[in-house]
């Protein structure tokens, strides 16, 4: 309880994210080299990017593309005109002492994203302010040699989209369902790996605390640092913590760059830097304003997959599966395929939906992907047809999975070689039946004397006997009718 | 090789010592006669085969050290060549020699160099101007026929003007910039000097044209500029801009400006007063634009990937005092007032202002061509070639930019041509034309150099 | 607008120059004397103008999204002032705390 008795419960949270994500362009941004992880430190550079005097940038027409995409993807438009501008300050691994990005006049504005569904099915939405080009820096390297920092620029010139949202988010889940959300919505258009992790997607968040109906901002305080989509729902717990106790101790928030430490679960404010935030924007003057025709840029849409919300809708409709197995199999771009690849070819969405979140699933748990998965959509397909008209059995059936996803050979083809199909012929049931009668007939006594529970036994028996070949439901049915029939 | 053997040996004889001019920072005879040798052996060798040239310091060469006359680059070798080195290779050219200049090109003497000042070959008394005054001086102490500079307010064509030369500055984006060691990227241009007119046309068909590596270099043809001989004006407007012909204007320039204006009318131009209202701002407009991006152009001198580094004990203190000891005065007074003028506060004021003002300049050229006239002529300098030390306040130094920053503002192509001399020192007539109309602008220069040829 | 001492002392920072004390006097009267010349430009009317944007209406040229790089005459070790395995050095960060691999903090 604070000086004015007000507790966190008083106060509402502002949240905003800026996001950074890398793009999945062969070459850096403004520049050849190679922008592929993983190569010898600064073996990707080149004059440009590594800002050697007289050394010019130029676009790569790729991540203008790609950039347009993700924009798209997030309903923002995009401006026919967008201006490129210098952001300068001293960093080691900044080569040219200024960023390349885009200010004033951003690639594209006014985005939104669909987070969630409220209780009454409304959908819950945070809207994108801008998204712009900017390029990469290096990476800086601090424990590696004693004493002095270590810079490698391979990474220096990537090309990378900032993604900014509104302050429309209210609370670290929001904040949490808002990075899943657009790492779900990035991934689908395949501009980026978008794997935190990785690096492929970072994030700062823009955090502020206000008296709940309070309709101003309060100061907000940027948190950097952030490693995984928990931890940033964590740090922002904390630090909204740290803010109410503040203002409710009669304090004021002091606009600062804070820290995230991870193992401490704290926030600490940013060393500071003196002269802070003067970044001095201005045009870029080596580069012309980016002109793209709004046919063009229509265009590029045609590009775009179908969006998760979209496809979640769709299945809904055409499949009718559960919203938990919507979940699942809208995932990712692949899975979804290869589900609906599935269902197309068996016909039956509910059983390749059970078989895709099951056992193909735990395929992919085990290190396989779906493009190198042996067991093609046409094959568990053909498997699915052969359950459901009984051809082979569902214990028969699992064991002909394990066996396809190894070999990639056909489940019929597996089946007959197997041994595994399941017979039906009349005769060989009959005479089945007749030999476990015949080799039990205390059993078989009972049994015609209207034991009926003895039938699962029997049918135990006669599947021994037919080692598993017999049609457990015809064997069932046999049973049954001569036990009706008095036999 | 004769034409190379030639240029070492007036290099011995005018640049060395303490009298020596001090144009040429860095030169590798042997190789340069090896070059020439090659050039010879090859049939068809190019437009300027077995052609001497040297290049202003701040534009990159891999054989020679490229240092923009500053101690930040002291022994830097750059590991990449500038497009218009390889395009004058290519056609044949021989690189013997990297010229002296003003400090990152900040200056319109030669004064603020850190390897000493260039001496004006027609008096050595006096400054060869800025800032490519090496460049400049290696012409008309004949060294070579052909230079290379940079022009980003005037530093081609003020000191052709101070040292009787050919200096032109081509439009924007006619020549890359890629290699040329940014100064300020939305003004500076590659520029060449030449013996004569003809020089000059030849060097610049050779080095203009789009580079892919430069995305401000325009994808437009290139003419034959060296074919734009005529003594036929017939059709020809001149425009005399009246703000460049202001009272204040030293009696003999105005004199040898429009005796050089008889002889266009002599060859059938017409010459007609226009004028050029913004004039008086382009000196406040350019000396915020150009520190503005400087500022930010020479940032990355940092001591991290090349150059001098002063080692320290801390990254901030490194930056410090690398830059520190490695910039000089006038570049650090340029640095901060750049920096000053884009900071928070101030970038509305100052950098978005000039800006909008720099697009009525160009709007004043634009309506002045768009009115009928071909090209304009004015002076190119207020004064001629100036004692050393005589100007110490900075913004008279700048004034010595009065009547070129201008064109590097509106981004058209000019070129300063000698039109006589005062008391023995030079005295340059500019011609400027509409953007990428060198061929105009050549026109009028063959025939000006024709009539003065006439009457010497 | 004048330029006073702290703000030359705060450009100087922000442009990593150290100017001795002894200098500000000087350069606060020369910047001064120059800035004082742009006032000129506070007079002067450009509502509706833009500010400039290169010559010509020419758009940005773009590049395709292949190499080769630009090469390199001479390796990055041959004229970095402190390399070591490939590695560019500078003296350690004083603000930064051990933590491994570090984008900018900016």
């Amino acid at each position: 309880m604070s000086a004015h008795g007000r507790t966190i419960a008083d106060y509402e949270m502002v949240v905003g994210l800026e996001v950074h994500v890398q793009l999945l362009t062969r070459t850096k941004a403004f520049c050849s080299c190679s922008s592929a992880y993983g190569a010898a430190p600064n073996a990707n550079t080149c004059p440009v990017c590594l800002a050697l005097p007289g050394a010019l940038p130029v676009l790569n027409e790729e991540a203008v593309r790609l950039a347009v995409l993700a924009a798209h993807a997030l309903e923002a438009t995009v401006n026919e005109t967008s201006i490129f501008a210098r952001k300068n300050y001293f960093y080691p691994d900044l080569p040219k002492g200024y960023q390349i990005s885009q200010f004033d006049k951003p690639l594209a504005e006014h985005g939104k994203l669909v987070i969630g569904t409220n209780a009454d099915g409304t959908p819950i939405t945070v809207r994108i302010t801008r998204v712009h080009m900017e390029e990469d820096a290096g990476k800086s390297v601090h424990d590696r040699y004693a004493g002095v920092t270590a810079i490698d620029l391979n990474r220096s010139g990537v090309p990378l989209i900032e993604i900014v949202s509104e302050p429309d988010m209210r609370s670290s889940v929001e904040a949490g369902a808002y990075l899943r959300a657009l790492k779900q919505v990035i991934e689908y258009t395949g501009v980026s790996d978008a794997n935190m992790e990785e690096g492929s997607l970072r994030v700062d968040a823009n955090v502020s605390a206000r008296l709940r109906g309070e309709t101003k901002l309060g100061t907000k305080t940027e948190v950097k640092n952030l490693n995984s989509f928990s931890g940033v729902e964590r740090a922002l717990e904390v630090e909204f913590a740290r803010q109410v106790e503040v203002l409710a101790s009669g304090g004021t928030i002091t606009q600062q760059t804070m820290l995230w430490d991870a193992n401490r679960g704290e926030v600490r404010p940013a060393r500071s830097k003196e002269g802070s935030h003067d970044y001095r924007y201005f045009p870029e003057p080596d580069l012309p304003p980016l002109q793209l025709a709004r046919a063009w840029i229509d265009q590029a849409r045609v590009a775009l997959p179908e969006l998760p919300a979209a496809k979640r809708t769709r299945f809904a409709t055409e499949y009718n599966l559960t919203p938990a197995e919507i979940e699942v199999l809208t995932a990712d771009v692949p899975l979804a395929a290869y589900f609906e690849e599935v269902a197309r070819v068996d016909g039956d969405a509910k059983g390749a939906a059970n078989w895709v979140i099951r056992d193909v699933r735990q395929l992919l748990n085990s290190g396989a992907t779906l493009a190198t998965l042996k067991l093609r959509p046409t094959s568990l397909a053909q498997l699915l047809t052969m359950v459901r008209d009984n051809t082979v059995s569902h214990a028969a059936a699992t064991k002909i999975f394990a066996i396809a996803s190894e070999s990639g050979d056909g489940p019929l083809d597996i089946a007959k070689r197997e041994g595994l199909l399941q017979e039906r012929n009349e005769n060989a049931l009959v005479g089945w039946v007749d030999q476990v009668l015949a080799e039990n007939p205390d059993v078989a006594a009972r049994f015609r004397s209207g034991d009926k529970k003895l039938l699962g036994v029997l049918v135990g028996l006669v599947m021994k006997a037919s080692k598993g070949r017999a049609d457990p439901k015809a064997i069932n049915q046999l049973l049954s009718a001569r036990a009706a029939a008095g036999e | 090789m004769n034409a190379v053997r030639d240029a070492f040996e007036r290099m011995a004889e005018v640049d060395a010592g303490p009298t020596g001019l001090n144009c040429i920072l860095w030169t590798d005879e042997q190789r340069a006669l090896a070059d020439a040798a090659a050039v010879e052996a090859i049939p068809s060798a190019g437009a300027l085969a077995g052609v001497p040239f040297v290049a202003k310091d701040n534009i990159a060469t891999t054989h020679l050290q490229t240092t923009c006359g500053s101690r930040i680059l002291e022994g830097y070798v750059s590991p990449y060549e500038a497009t218009v080195i390889t395009r004058l290779r290519d056609a044949g050219a021989v690189l013997v020699g990297k010229t002296n200049m003003d400090e990152f090109a900040m200056g319109s003497s030669n004064e603020h160099s850190a390897w000493g000042p260039v001496l004006n070959p027609v008096d050595r008394t006096r400054v060869p101007g800025g800032s490519s005054g090496g460049s400049a001086a290696s012409v008309a102490a004949g060294i070579v026929r052909i230079a290379l500079g940079s022009e980003t307010g005037g530093s081609v064509r003020q000191p052709a003007s101070y040292c009787g030369v050919v200096g032109v500055k081509p439009t924007y984006g006619r020549v890359s910039r890629f290699g040329l060691v940014a100064f300020a990227s939305s003004l500076d241009q590659v520029g060449v000097f030449g013996t004569m007119v003809k020089d000059a046309a030849v060097a610049l068909e050779v080095i203009a044209g789009r580079d892919a590596r430069d995305a401000t270099s325009a994808d437009c043809p290139v003419d034959r500029y060296s074919a734009a001989h005529t003594n036929d004006l017939k059709g020809v407007v001149i425009g005399k801009p009246r703000e460049y012909f202001p009272k204040s204007l030293d009696p003999r320039i105005a004199k040898l400006c429009e005796d050089a204006l008889d002889a266009l009318r002599a060859r059938g131009a017409e010459v007609r007063e226009v004028s050029l209202p913004h004039t008086d701002l382009a000196i406040p407009v350019y000396y915020i634009i150009a520190p503005a991006e400087a500022s930010s152009n020479l940032a990355r001198f940092d001591g991290v990937r090349y150059g001098l580094r002063v080692e320290a004990n801390g990254l901030r203190e490194m930056y410090e005092a690398t830059r520190t000891r490695g910039f000089g005065p006038e570049v650090t007074r340029r640095i901060l007032l750049g920096t000053y003028v884009l900071s928070a506060g101030y970038y509305d004021a100052y950098y978005r202002k000039a800006q909008e003002v720099r697009t009525l300049i160009a709007q004043d050229f634009r309506e002045a061509f768009d009115s009928g006239v071909h090209l304009l002529f004015t002076p190119t300098t207020p004064s001629v070639a100036f004692e050393f030390g005589a100007k110490s306040d900075p913004y008279e130094m700048y004034l010595n930019d009065i009547f070129t920053a201008t064109a590097n503002l509106a981004g058209v192509p000019a070129i300063s041509v000698p039109i006589g001399d005062i008391e023995g020192l030079p005295v340059g007539g500019q011609l400027i034309a509409r953007h990428f109309d060198e061929q105009m602008m050549f026109r009028g220069a063959f025939a000006l150099e024709a009539a003065r040829a006439e009457v010497s | 607008m004048a330029i006073g001492a702290d703000d030359v002392r705060h450009v100087a920072a922000l442009a990593r120059l150290a100017v001795p004390e002894r200098q500000i006097p000087e350069l606060v009267a020369q910047l001064n004397g120059i800035l004082s010349h742009m006032d000129a430009l506070g007079q002067v009317k450009t509502t509706g103008v833009m500010a400039a944007a290169g010559v010509g209406d020419a758009a940005m040229p773009l590049r395709a999204d292949i190499g080769p790089p630009i090469p390199l005459a001479r390796p990055l070790e041959s004229f970095a002032p402190q390399s070591r395995d490939g590695f560019l050095l500078v003296p350690r960060l004083a603000t930064h705390e051990s933590s491994g691999d570090d984008e900018s903090v900016e």
